[in-house]
This record gives structure tokens, sequence and C-alpha cells, in this order.
């Protein structure tokens, strides 16, 4: 039998290989599967409301959800004034005021509260702009939560959520 | 291995390598030009079976780890949680609780082709004490494993298992002390047994090197006992041995598949579905079934030291069975006498397995202890003899010639017979006296089997309506309601469901605990705060939860139903017994004796329930036009809970019937390579 030209036998060699190892992969496919979040973290992290009542103004708070803090600040008519009054292209990561709140709710401010430098939270009512600032290495945020100074490349990231009424808001 | 290696590698990179660690030779020496007597049957593939499901089960075991929390409190749990949220939680389990019971079948199989062809004598006495070694430390590995879900028997075995040190005169109490870290199993005992378990199979993969170089060393036994004598009698391991074992193997994970996605319970107890309660002895405690015969040995004696020690040294006389047996000959092809006794001591263990199972009284005692006699007399008595007063045939001269005269190997038929019935769920449930319930069609019964979603549906409306005031379900969620192969409410519906069930939630700042609306994703809320609450408010009875009720149940199936149930795949005990007893309210017999605060059931194992008859006709107003009778009320209800029980059995018989095609086509095309690759040995 040459062994130049293919044969039935190379052909049943090359089936059952080919069959083996598409099992092979299969068999890998839960034990990879299984690492990903399970249907009880994932309903976990399912969008929460928060009452925004309570909060009066100048005051933050912090929520947890998705196990990450998430700062709700009511801002003063000053705060929302500073951040709203300044050069943009200016900033170290150049973003308006009016790109990180609802429409019609400037008094409202949602943000993720990990610091964007190597993720320390950072701390409310805080630092020169009276934003927040970050105690681990300096990082200094404004009242809209952009960088101004330190280590840290990028404004806090905003979470996603709407106003359910104008007292709730939903996260996620 | 002897000699240097004959690899010669081609590419400069393996030479590199193999000056420096000569990984590949040996890879090459020990399993590609390794030579192996041409005639080995199907019988010599159980060793590679078993490195294989060793490796499963490290896999799966390790695996299972980052999802299951060893504590008294949690495991339980942790163990459902698993089987319900985990991807593919359910198949992992599964497949380890199975793969235990596979490696077991496995390892019994192999042992008996030891002692039928002689494999444990010289040159082999210390592959097979290897082997021996290993046998002991997977029986512990898996009591130890077993203990891991916290169940009733988990607990109870755990408690039997260590109170057998006991028996050791003057130090037998303190070391039980020691083992349980305590003064009765509890929390201490688990996590030792958790950190044990993890470490155990990695010390039988150390001692599997050892096996299968002291193997090596020697070679392999063969069917005839007549150690190859010249190149003719040999076949290079690759290809051969290897496709052919490849083949084998397959066919063995299509019996694996089998139990793993169809009859997943069939080996395991129902009763540790029910989680561990240290106030309540099972009315049977049993082990798995591959404990069983030496469960008998040990209840067979009525000395507590002796039965321990019986237990221990039928194990261990194993290790002596290369002097035991003094015959010259190794096969018992060839000693027609040994052969009759070799299956007589077969049945004996099938035997004692079965007995293992019965309840310690009456004829299954007397039975036990001629049986446990019988096995050391053969080891003991019959063995030594043999030797001296057996006549065998005579020898072929060599394997070639024994295989070109057509020497058949007997075919050991009866040992998969015997095998497969040692792997019989040898469950005695508490079902004393009580009738078997009868059989109920289930749309979800079968290996193409579903739920009807609008009987879910009506049962979990039977739920709510009825159990739901007594009977907690604290396994699930409002969102599985949504989830596909259950009763498949919408999005919109689940939520409105979850909301008209008020959940505890807090603390508030003030440091007060206050109630909320449900939300999809909160558990179901029990009716009462705690068991003594739940207690009080049912005359002294506890409701059991339900999430698992569907599962923690079953009767007495008796032989030969129990060997049927594994072809037609009866899973479906919990149901049917579930319908039984709300059908089962009856008067009591005139001579029955019915204690206080108890209804007469004629299903309920010792025919006094607790529960007061909960259905009657006319009480869940069905919309659908189904009857609003108990009995479709019963069958809705047992409906919705095997769902709560099993909430992935559609997807698990889905991908159960890929997986079979899949293996079955691999199987087939691994025959025709195997045959291919033998075609030119087997023409000459």
């Amino acid at each position: 039998m040459s062994s130049a030209e293919p044969t039935r036998r190379d052909f049943l060699y090359i089936a059952t290989g080919a069959v083996a190892a598409i099992g092979g992969a299969a068999a890998l496919i839960p034990l990879i599967a299984q690492m990903n979040p399970d249907a009880s973290t994932l309903a976990a992290g399912a969008p929460i409301e928060v009452d925004l009542a309570p909060i009066a103004a100048g005051q933050a708070i912090k929520v947890f959800w998705r196990g990450k803090p998430i700062y709700i600040s009511h801002r003063t008519e000053q705060e929302i004034k500073a951040a709203q009054t300044v050069n943009v292209a200016s900033l170290p990561d150049p973003q308006p005021d009016s790109a990180r709140v609802k429409e019609g709710h400037d008094q409202w401010l949602v943000v993720i509260g990990i610091c964007t430098h190597l993720g320390c939270i950072p701390i409310a009512h805080q630092g020169p702009y009276d934003g927040f600032f970050c105690p681990c290495h300096g990082s200094v945020y404004d009242t809209s939560g952009r960088i101004r100074q330190g280590p840290a490349p990028a404004n806090l990231p905003l979470p996603p959520y709407a106003f359910v009424s104008d007292t709730k808001i939903r996260i996620g | 291995m002897s000699g240097p290696s004959t690899y010669l590698p081609q590419n400069r990179f393996m030479k590199w390598l193999e000056a420096r660690l000569p990984i590949m030779g040996l890879v090459h020496s020990s399993f590609i030009v390794y030579p192996v007597p041409r005639n080995l049957n199907y019988w010599w593939t159980f060793g590679g079976i078993l490195a294989f499901m060793l490796a499963v089960q490290i896999v799966t075991g390790i695996v299972l780890v980052m999802h299951y929390t060893p504590h008294v409190d949690h495991a339980f749990n942790s163990v459902e949680s698993i089987m319900r949220d985990v991807n593919y939680g359910w198949l992992l389990r599964y497949l380890h609780a199975n793969g235990a019971s596979m490696f077991f079948l496995a390892v019994y199989i192999h042992i008996f082709r030891g002692m039928y062809y002689g494999s444990y004598k010289e040159p082999r006495e210390v592959l097979w004490i290897l082997g021996v070694i290993i046998y002991l430390l997977m029986m512990a590995t898996g009591f130890m494993g077993y203990v891991l879900p916290w169940g009733q028997m988990s607990f109870w075995a755990a408690t039997v298992i260590t109170n057998l040190f006991s028996a050791i005169p003057i130090v037998g109490e303190t070391i039980v002390t020691w083992l349980w870290g305590g003064f009765a199993v509890g929390n201490p005992t688990l996590q030792r047994f958790f950190s044990l378990h993890y470490l155990l199979p990695f010390v039988i993969a150390g001692v599997v090197v050892l096996h299968i170089w002291a193997l090596h060393v020697v070679g392999q036994n063969n069917p005839t006992g007549v150690e190859p004598k010249t190149e003719k009698d040999t076949v290079p391991f690759t290809p051969h041995a290897t496709v052919k074992d490849a083949f084998f193997m397959a066919v063995f994970v299509i019996l694996y598949a089998w139990f793993v996605f169809y009859i997943p319970n069939y080996l395991g107890h129902p009763d540790n579905y029910i989680p561990a309660n240290p106030a309540v002895t099972p009315a049977h405690i049993v082990p798995e079934w591959y404990y069983l015969p030496f469960y008998a040995i040990l209840r067979s004696i009525p000395n507590k030291l002796l039965g321990v020690v019986a237990l221990f040294s039928s194990i261990l006389l194993l290790a002596f069975l290369p002097w035991l047996d003094t015959s010259r000959v190794r096969s018992a092809n060839y000693r027609p006498l040994y052969r009759q006794f070799f299956w007589i001591f077969v049945a004996v263990c099938i035997g004692l397995g079965y007995l293992g199972s019965r309840p310690a009284e009456g004829g299954y005692v007397i039975a036990s202890r001629i049986l446990t006699a019988w096995y050391f007399i053969h080891l003991l008595i019959v063995l030594p003899l043999l030797g001296f007063l057996e006549t065998p045939k005579p020898l072929p001269n060599s394997i070639s010639e024994s295989v070109l005269k057509g020497g058949k190997v007997a075919a050991m038929l009866a040992l998969v017979a015997g095998g497969l019935w040692l792997a019989m769920p040898q469950s005695a449930s508490a079902q004393e006296h009580a009738p078997s319930p009868p059989r109920q069609k289930w749309s979800f019964a079968g290996p193409f089997g579903t739920f009807d979603r609008a009987q879910v549906q009506r049962g979990f409306r039977v739920y709510r309506e009825v159990c739901q005031s007594c009977h907690s379900l604290s396994l699930l969620s409002f969102r599985n309601l949504g989830e596909q192969g259950g009763p498949g409410f919408s999005g919109p519906q689940v939520e409105a469901i979850a909301a008209e069930y008020k959940v505890k939630d807090g603390p508030n700042d003030q440091g007060e605990m206050f109630e909320r609306p449900g939300r999809p994703a909160d558990r179901f809320p029990p009716p009462f705060p705690n068991d003594n609450a739940a207690r009080t408010a049912n005359g002294g009875a506890l409701p059991p939860d339900m999430s698992v009720l569907a599962k923690a149940r079953g009767y007495e199936r008796g032989f030969p139903w129990f060997v049927f149930d594994i072809f037609t795949q009866y899973q479906e005990l919990g149901p049917d017994y579930i319908v039984a007893v709300l059908n089962g309210y009856e008067d009591a017999p005139k001579d029955f004796a019915l204690p206080p605060n108890s209804n007469y059931n004629k299903y309920f194992p010792g025919h006094a329930i607790g529960m007061p008859k909960p259905l009657s006709d006319g009480q869940v107003d069905y919309t659908d036009g189904s009857p609003k009778t108990v009995e479709q009320y019963s069958k809705d209800v047992a409906a919705f809970l095997a769902w709560a029980a099993e909430p992935h059995l559609e997807e698990r018989k889905r991908i159960g019937f890929q997986v079979m095609i899949f293996l079955i086509c691999l199987a087939g095309l691994l025959y025709f390579t195997k045959t291919k690759v033998w075609a030119e040995v087997h023409a000459h």
C-alpha cells in the first residue's frame, strides 16, 4: 500500500483523531464555564433602587452595587457652579460636567468610588476642590468627580443609572 | 523498562531537552515501544480505566472545591448551590459522585482479574501489594468524600465508621475523640475530612506511579500465565494497546454517562438529601454499595472488637495472596478446580454485598455469617490447599502458540454481570411493612422526559395555597420560577410573584430588622422563623423543607426490580412516594395503635404520620380545566417538587443525549481503528 496517497486507513485514523479532539474540547467547556459568575452572583448583581429623599444638600452617601462602592452626592449650588465653570480643555481627562450628570438633575452626582489610579476608595468632600481625595497616593477629584491633580489618569467612572422618579434612581 | 532508551529525537529542541531531562525517552520506552503480551483481553484495560477515573475524580474534585464550603452550617447548602447555580455545577457534582462508583466498579473488576489470572504471583508480589495499598487509600478517600455533603447518611456513616476505632482496647476511646476533634462527629470532623479527602487522591497518584513502575519492571501478566519468551509473543504498546484501551475506555465511559445523565441518583441513598441531624438516626444506615460486602462482614461477628478485626483483616489478607496461593500455575484457565472456587468466591462477595444492604435481622444474619466464614475459608484454607491438591491442565509452550492454536480465554461474562450487580444500589430505605407506592406516569420520566409547564405551574399553585403555610422551600429563589426547564413564568410574572412575599431584611440604619416585598433574587422565605417555632405550630412535628424532598424520598425496590430500573431509568421514586402518601390517608385498622397527634397513612413508613390530610377535592381552584381532585393536586404538586429538587433535569437529559451519540460514534471509530491496527498482528 503506497504511503504517498492518503488511504482509507489514514481517513479512519484522521476521523477518529478529529472526533476524539472535538470530545476533548467539549469536555473542557464545563470545566472553564464553572468559573464564570454563577446564577446567584448574577442575580445579586441585579439593578438596585436608591431613594434620594433622605439625602440632604451637601450630603453624600455610599451604596454598594456589584461589589463596588457608589457615591451618590446631593450637590449644593456652589458645588454645581464650581463643576460647570471650568475650562474643560485644561482638565487631565477632559469631560464637561453635563456629560457626567443626568439632564434636569444637576444636583445629583452618581460616581463609582474607585480611584482610577490603583483602586482605593477616595474620600468625599475632601481635597482642594472639596470634591474627592484619595489618601493612598494623593489623587484629587473635583465636585464632578473629575481628576485634577495626582497620579490617577481618568475621571471617576459613572455606573449605569437612570431616574425612576425625581427622588429615586435605579443603578444597573 | 530494561536497557537504555531506544528513543532517538530528530529535532534539535528535543535533543536538547533529552540531554537534560530524558522525559520523552521515558514516555517512549514506557508507553510507546514498551512490549506488551499480544494476547491480552479487555480485562486488561481496567488498569488504564482506573488511571483515567483517578484523573476525572481529581479534576472534577478540584473544580467542585471552588464552590464547596466545608462547614456544618453551609456544606449541604453549598452542594445544593453547586447543583442549582454554578454553571454546569449539576454535571460536575454528578460526574464526581458517580465517578466514585465507576472508580470502585473498575477496581473490583481489576482485582478479580488479578485473582483469576494469578497476576499477584511471583514476580508481581510487590505490584499486587501496592495495589492493595491503593485500594485501602481509595476506601478512605471515598468514605471521607461521602461525608462532605453533610446529609443524614454522611453524618451517620461518619459516626459509625469512626466509632469502629473504639473497639481498640485501652486507647480506643482516646483515638475516637482524637479523630472527631470533639465529643461527637461535628464541624472539626468535617473540616479535617475535607482536608484529607483533598490530599489522599494525590497520595493515591503517587502510589499509582509506583504501581506502574513495578508493573513495567516485570511486565504484564497475560491470560495464559506464561511469560513472553520471544518477540513474537509481544506487540509494542503504541499503537496496539493504546488504541485497544482507548476503545474499551470509550465503552466504559458510555456506561458512566448512562449513570451521570439518566440515573444520577440511582447509586446514592435518598436519605443523603436530608440535611444531617445528630438527633435522628436513619432507620437503616447503609454505606455506599462499594463498602457493602465489608459492612456485612463487620456486622456478622457478634463481638465488637472481633467484628472490626474481621473487617480490616478481610482486606489486609489480600496483601498475602501471593503466599496464600501455593499453586505454581498462574492462570485459572489452566486450573479447572481453582476456577470453580474462584467463581464461588465472586458469588460470595456479591452475596455479602447484597446482605450488607439488608437489616441485620433473622435469616440475613445467618447468611452473612456463612458467607463471611466462606470468605476467610477461601483465602486461608482453600487457596493454600489447592496448590497441592489440584492437577492443572498442561500450559502452552508460549503465548504465540496459544494464540495460534485459537486458545480463547473463558468468557468472564459472569464477572461483568457480577460487577454490575455489585454496583446495585442496595438501598434499604425505611419502608418496613408499608406497601410500595403505585407507579405514576410522569412527563419528565425517561431519556427524553421534560416537565409539563402547565402541570408545574399548577403544582406551584398547590404549594402556595396549601403547603406553604407549614413547609419552607428555602433553597429556591423566585428567579428560578422564570428559568428554562421549569414553570417558565415571564420576567414580570416572576417579579409580581416575588413582590407578593414579605422578606426579612436589615438591619437598617437604626439597627432594626424590617420586612420588604420580595425581589426575584430573594429566596422563598420560610413560614416559621426557626425549627422550634415550626414544631410548636405543628403539634411537635417538624414539617420538612421541600426543596429536595422529591430526591429525599424513595422506597425499597427489591430484586429483580432494582436491576430493571437501571435499564428503564426509573428515577421517579420520590414523586411516586409523594403522590402515594398524599392519597394514602385511611382509617386505621382496628388492631393498629395510633399514637396521639398522628394520622394513619397507608404508605408512610410506620403508618403514623404527623401531618393531617392536607388536600381535599375542590380546594384549589384550577382555571385550566384540570380536575380539582386530590389525585390531580397530588400529581401536580409532586411534579412541581420534582422540578424544585432537580431544576436542570431537562438540560441534563438533553446534553446526555448528545453525549451518548458522540460516545457511540467515538467508540465505533475507535473499534474500527483498533481492528485496522491489529489486523497485521491477527494475520500472523
